[in-house]
């Protein structure tokens, strides 16, 4: 008895949570005629994919299409992995590898910088953006996104660092082998799980990043894919299907990465008061 | 001078005898460099520049741009915020949307953790599958599905409150037709579906936190508890809470500085930031300094605010992390 009310609540709570989900990409999927009948279909009765195909081939404004922000979107998160994860390397090497003085400040300077509100900095930012001419560009991202996505890159690289056993690199460096040589060939290797871990994170941050999207960017063919599908979607929605299949084209990457490294986010956030 | 011995971390320090070398070390330095010009420039530079912008009167770009001059005004901006009746409802807005929204967080959190970690293997994994979903999915697309179930033609909390009986509509909420009824008109409203999608996005971090955290302390402790004929309720009260109290102290201040300056599903629900009924500190500041005319010095000054609010925040949070980090 009390198992089944257990099992029922479990329903209830896993109803909740994956429904949108569910309702995002069952209603993608239903004709238009199904999506704004008088009683919904709670599956698709019809199955098509003819709002995918209207997405991915028509232009949201002349002459550029959902795809032309679908690569806006990745070449700036793709950027900001890349250089947030080389950047956090060294870093997470220095604190997590060397006994030095300023170690401690550092590790909460990067506590507290973490907690500062960047919604708070759109204006100080747009300022630096116009000052340095990067003004409706893509890097004028990358380099914000840069900044949001390295602390926490520090902060949870450098558990996979110190994860590493001294052992080995110490074996490396009675071998002869230089600095540059441990680095290369034994720590990166074995960190690079780490380094995936942590990118995906980053690259959840920039993909998903709207309010700094939004104003730093004002021509259209520039827009990542939020910026995009708040302007074209957003204001009079609808035509909920093409915005349903856009909706999960954007969603799927990102359920996919964050399922692959969801466990290292709850330790990286409670960073020691958790164990296991 | 030795830099290793200096540390304050002396424990971790002593078992070091593979780097006894006397010179001060430049190699760290050299390898935080980066980060450090990173964080410097693109965060603490700007948290400084916001500041310095809220004492001037910055009414266009090309003053921005430093074409024009800036004139100073002091606290002025500070003293037209503080003395606009409308930033009482903007702080109201905010203080008490946070609030609610952290404790049905973190009510709902505990009680999911609570619940993965009593059921079986397989259903346990299933619940947690769904949970991680909407964790996973993004503010964005997220919000923009629950704009559509509550759509006021075909939206399905439409047609729900369409196929309640006529009468029973009538005598509860005076209408028996609900299409067209617009679902984000009333402030209290909007603001009841916003705390829907926050809670819905950010429950699932709590759930599972407290699982991990429940999953590290003795199971024994609770079983002997209920052998002895305790009520979950006094269990938990009793055992679970004390255990896990740096766990909960963490995610509550995290969450309160979550809901505190939560952006893009308030401004997405709202379709931009025409609705001044509803705005919270975040979209507030946003839509001074950048909704036309923009006022980027008085949007400085409401972002020093909300920021010195989640300083004090941040404060109770890093001085329990660092607790922790000790203890462990």
């Amino acid at each position: 008895m009390k198992k089944i009310a257990l099992n029922g609540a479990g329903l209830l709570v896993a109803l909740f949570a994956a429904f949108p989900v569910y309702w995002m990409i069952s209603t993608s999927l239903k004709p238009s005629s199904e999506i704004f009948s008088a009683t919904p279909q709670p599956v698709p009765t019809h199955p098509t994919l003819t709002h995918y195909r209207e997405i991915l081939t028509g232009n949201l404004i002349p002459g550029v299409s959902f795809l032309d922000f679908f690569l806006n979107s990745a070449l700036v998160a793709v950027s900001t992995v890349v250089l947030s994860g080389l950047v956090a390397l060294l870093a997470a090497t220095a604190v997590a590898r060397f006994r030095f003085k300023l170690r401690t400040s550092f590790l909460i300077m990067l506590l507290v910088v973490q907690m500062i509100p960047l919604e708070a900095l759109v204006i100080p930012l747009f300022l630096m953006i116009q000052r340095l001419g990067l003004y409706n560009t893509l890097p004028s991202l990358i380099l914000t996104y840069l900044g949001f996505s390295l602390p926490f890159a520090v902060w949870m690289l450098r558990g996979f660092v110190a994860a590493v056993p001294k052992e080995l690199e110490e074996a490396a460096a009675i071998d002869g082998a230089s600095r540059a040589q441990i680095f290369r060939r034994v720590l990166f290797p074995l960190v690079a799980p780490g380094l995936v871990a942590t990118s995906i994170f980053s690259f959840i941050t920039a993909w998903n990043e709207l309010i700094f999207a939004l104003t730093f960017i004002n021509d259209q063919g520039s827009y990542t894919l939020p910026v995009a599908m708040t302007f074209f979607f957003g204001r009079d929605d609808t035509n909920w299907g093409p915005v349903m299949a856009a909706s999960t084209l954007f969603t799927l990457p990102v359920i996919i990465f964050f399922l692959l490294v969801q466990r290292r986010m709850v330790s990286g956030l409670v960073a020691g008061a958790v164990k296991g | 001078m030795s830099s290793q011995t200096k540390s304050p971390e002396t424990a971790a320090a002593r078992e070091n005898p593979a780097r006894r070398r006397r010179r001060v070390d430049r190699l760290p330095y050299l390898l935080l460099l980066p980060a450090l010009l990173i964080i410097g420039v693109l965060l603490l530079w700007p948290l400084g520049q916001v500041v310095v912008m809220s004492f001037y009167r910055l009414n266009s770009v090309r003053q921005l741009r430093g074409d024009r001059e800036w004139p100073w005004v002091g606290f002025g901006n500070y003293v037209d915020i503080l003395s606009d009746p409308f930033f009482l409802t903007v702080l109201r807005n905010t203080v008490l949307f946070a609030a609610a929204n952290v404790l049905l967080t973190m009510v709902l959190g505990t009680l999911v953790g609570l619940l993965l970690n009593r059921l079986g293997r397989k259903m346990a994994t299933f619940v947690a599958s769904c949970v991680m979903l909407a964790w996973a999915t993004p503010a964005l697309t997220g919000t923009i599905v629950w704009k559509w179930i509550f759509d006021d033609t075909s939206g399905l909390v439409t047609w729900l409150f369409n196929a309640l009986p006529d009468g029973l509509s009538n005598s509860l909420f005076g209408r028996s037709d609900w299409t067209g009824y617009g679902w984000f008109n009333s402030p209290l409203l909007f603001f009841a579906i916003l705390t829907l999608v926050v809670v819905w996005h950010s429950f699932p971090f709590i759930a599972v936190s407290v699982l991990a955290g429940l999953k590290s302390v003795p199971s024994e402790l609770h079983e002997a508890a209920r052998v002895d004929g305790a009520s979950p309720w006094r269990v938990f009260w009793k055992i679970t809470f004390p255990l896990l109290r740096p766990v909960f102290g963490i995610l509550i201040v995290l969450s309160t500085i979550w809901d505190f300056k939560v952006f893009t599903q308030q401004f997405v629900l709202a379709g931009g930031t025409q609705d001044r009924p509803t705005f919270m500190l975040a979209i507030y500041s946003y839509a001074e300094a950048f909704s036309p005319p923009p006022k980027y010095g008085l949007g400085a000054a409401i972002a020093v605010i909300l920021t010195l609010i989640l300083l004090v925040v941040t404060g109770f949070y890093v001085r329990m992390v660092l607790r922790q980090e000790d203890e462990s």
